[in-house]
């Protein structure tokens, strides 16, 4: 086709006369924005472990940190599609509250009175509900705001305050606990992580499928003739990308049970004891896998469906995305459904991490979810925003509240950090887009 | 009209209010096959809302469409594609944050066996059709708020072409572009009638279309003032027309024509 052979040609032209760092850019087609979050990350990191004397890149602290973003960052995922639509939710903490109390209530007193104590099928069928419940919650918002007309900011505002008020309803204000045993495993610990072996396993999975995802890409281009990366820009791809999978499991292989859970293990099975000595590993810890797993769900959601295109042209342009023939109005409902949805995932993460059902869960998470899906480069103008942004932010925002922890600043003083950090990043942001015009 | 063949589109009798204003009052148009109709009009004269209706962008109040002769049930904008009805608007209705193959393909994706969307081949298919109307456009992975007006439009007609499209409606298609673009546009608009396309064209501006135009239709307040071929009349009587209702002699006057004393 002489076409491409134009294209290559022109493009080979303009790569010639620009410098080398952008030539790496263009030809790795890096998103520097997102590189730039991973370099923020890094500052802080590194920042926070010359401030605690070396506490804050520590395998415990990483795999501890890993776990406490899991509920933030899968809520991210749906904030996303909503913000890109020019919506926001601000009840999605107190759905979290909402769903998780219910599922409390159904694993803790409802099913052990139908089915006995710990049945095997007590936390599929919780997790069931749950994810019904909150689907329904969100569809619900999701009505009021696409067919009724009401701007999502009260519709939501509204159901921060109802669903808030509902979840003391369900109990009359009591805490519900302890939750099921398998349900548990989702909120991480020693049990809710898969251990050595497993985590090895995970890890090399998803350095092949990065690998054969970049070889698919490859051929599909070349399929169709369109300009393709250099060769060494995807072994460079592949690499990084398998180093960082690989990286993180040696991270998290390298966090050992505590001491005297390790004995108690090793007693249990009639292993021998050692001083200082056995060492079971923690491994990926299971709301970090559910985590990932709903990152990569929504990422093809929003990258490889129909409904996310939709999602994308109605947050770029409402008039052009109607005239389009796209129902506009259903693909609102459904967004809020999807994040009703992962309210319910994140307040499962989050009640079996707290073995309990309390009251004021999801207080204020709305908020930190709003805040890493923007720091992760969620537009507020509509149109524009990653998932995999948004989950970074929400380990931004948790790296810099357990960065604190560890240092010792006061919780006052926590808070207007974050605040500060969050409107300082969005307009970095801002400049920052600016310039790209 | 004379003419004995069916038309493409025939409005009859249209008539749309908003909130007690009458921005179109029983107008009708046709419209025949390999034919170029300009609506013209001041701003706020109703073509545009009457187009849209023809679009399916609004729901008219009274009248009725045929297209080959038949009653169409047009509700909303997907029904109008149904009908072989594509629209470019003036505001160039493309999402602007996504790249030129996701514009062409909004609301019609191709899609793999998986249910999944078949970039790569729309993308082909893009670059295909992009090749034929605008060779020079190489900017396919960008999204379309970095294109340049005639980008944008260019993006905004492949767009009605691609699938197929027998009536093509354009809202002042030329209003954002360059006179070298603009001229980009005239040739395209000949090549379209000359594989049998209905082409509606929408201007306040009379310089733009005449040329192109075998008919106009005048509209005034919301009625039509008359139509009349533009061989038959000059630019200067279609300025009456538009400005004061005054129709020429040899033009066909409509419900909204001035009252001669």
């Amino acid at each position: 086709m002489a076409d491409t052979t134009n294209t290559a040609h022109f493009n080979r032209a303009r790569s010639a006369a620009e410098n080398p760092v952008k030539r790496f850019f263009r030809a790795t087609e890096i998103d520097t924005r997102l590189l730039g979050m991973v370099g923020a990350m890094l500052i802080i990191w590194i920042g926070f472990n010359f401030l605690s004397g070396g506490l804050f890149l520590t395998p415990r602290n990483l795999w501890n940190l890993s776990v406490q973003t899991a509920s933030v960052s899968v809520m991210a995922t749906g904030m996303v599609l909503v913000i890109v639509t020019r919506n926001i939710d601000l009840s999605v903490g107190s759905i979290l509250g909402f769903v998780g109390m219910i599922m409390g209530v159904l694993q803790a007193e409802l099913l052990p009175q139908l089915l006995g104590f710990n049945h095997p099928a007590t936390w599929i069928i919780t997790l069931l509900a749950g994810l019904s419940l909150g689907a329904a919650i969100g569809a619900l918002h999701g009505m009021i705001i696409a067919f009724l007309n009401v701007p999502s900011f009260i519709v939501t505002l509204g159901g921060l305050l109802v669903w808030r008020g509902a979840t003391w309803f369900v109990t009359s204000g009591r805490t519900v606990a302890p939750m099921d045993a398998t349900f548990r495993l989702m909120g991480g610990g020693t049990e809710g992580s898969i251990g050595a072996t497993a985590s090895w396993i995970v890890g090399f999975l998803a350095c092949v499928a990065i690998v054969a995802s970049i070889i698919h890409s490859r051929k599909q281009r070349k399929r169709f003739g369109f300009p393709r990366r250099p060769v060494w820009a995807e072994y460079f791809l592949s690499g990084i990308g398998c180093a960082l999978v690989l990286g993180a499991v040696a991270i998290a292989n390298n966090y050992p049970w505590p001491t005297n859970i390790a004995r108690k293990y090793a007693e249990a099975n009639g292993l021998a004891w050692r001083e200082g000595g056995l060492f079971i590993a923690h491994g990926i810890a299971i709301p970090v896998l559910i985590a990932i797993l709903i990152g990569i769900v929504m990422t093809f959601i929003a990258t490889r469906l129909r409904f996310g295109r939709y999602v994308f042209a109605i947050g770029g342009n409402p008039e052009a995305a109607e005239l389009a023939g796209i129902k506009t109005r259903w693909v609102t409902v459904r967004i809020f459904a999807l994040m009703g949805m992962l309210c319910a995932v994140a307040a499962a993460i989050s009640t079996a991490r707290l073995n309990a059902a309390t009251n004021a869960q999801g207080e204020l998470d709305e908020l930190y979810t709003i805040a890493a899906a923007v720091i992760g480069g969620t537009s507020l103008a509509g149109g524009m925003g990653t998932i995999a942004g948004a989950m970074l932010g929400a380990l931004v925002m948790q790296s810099l509240q357990s960065g604190m922890v560890l240092v010792g600043i006061d919780s006052p003083l926590q808070r207007i950090v974050v605040g500060v950090v969050l409107v300082t990043a969005v307009w970095l942001d801002t400049v920052y887009r600016a310039r790209a015009k | 009209m004379t003419d004995q063949r069916t038309p493409l589109v025939e409005m009859r009798n249209i008539s749309i209010s908003f909130g007690g204003i009458h921005a179109v009052d029983n107008a009708s148009v046709d419209l025949y096959p390999g034919e170029v109709v300009a609506l013209l009009g001041h701003n706020g004269a109703g073509k545009s809302t009457l187009i849209k209706i023809l679009s399916g962008a609004y729901r008219r109040d009274a009248g009725e469409i045929l297209i080959n002769g038949e009653p169409a049930d047009i509700h909303n904008p997907r029904d109008a594609k149904k009908y072989g009805i594509e629209t470019i608007y003036q505001t160039l209705a493309v999402a602007d944050n996504v790249d030129a193959a996701a514009n062409l393909y909004l609301g019609r994706e191709l899609r793999t066996p998986w249910g999944t969307l078949d970039d790569v081949a729309m993308e082909a298919k893009a670059r295909e059709v992009m090749g034929r109307l605008n060779p020079n456009f190489q900017r396919f992975k960008e999204p379309v708020k970095a294109l340049s007006g005639g980008q944008r439009q260019s993006v905004a007609i492949a767009r009605a072409i691609l699938f197929n499209a027998r009536i093509l409606i354009m809202d002042e298609p030329t209003a954002a572009l360059g006179p070298q673009e603009t001229a980009q546009v005239g040739e395209l608009i000949k090549q379209l009638k000359r594989e049998g396309i209905g082409i509606f064209l929408i201007s306040h501006d009379i310089h733009d279309v005449f040329d192109l135009a075998d008919r106009v239709s005048v509209m005034k307040n919301g009625q039509v003032v008359g139509h009349a071929r533009t061989e038959d009349v000059t630019k200067d009587e279609v300025l009456g027309m538009i400005i004061m209702g005054k129709v020429p002699p040899k033009a066909i006057p409509g419900p909204g024509a001035m009252q001669m004393a």
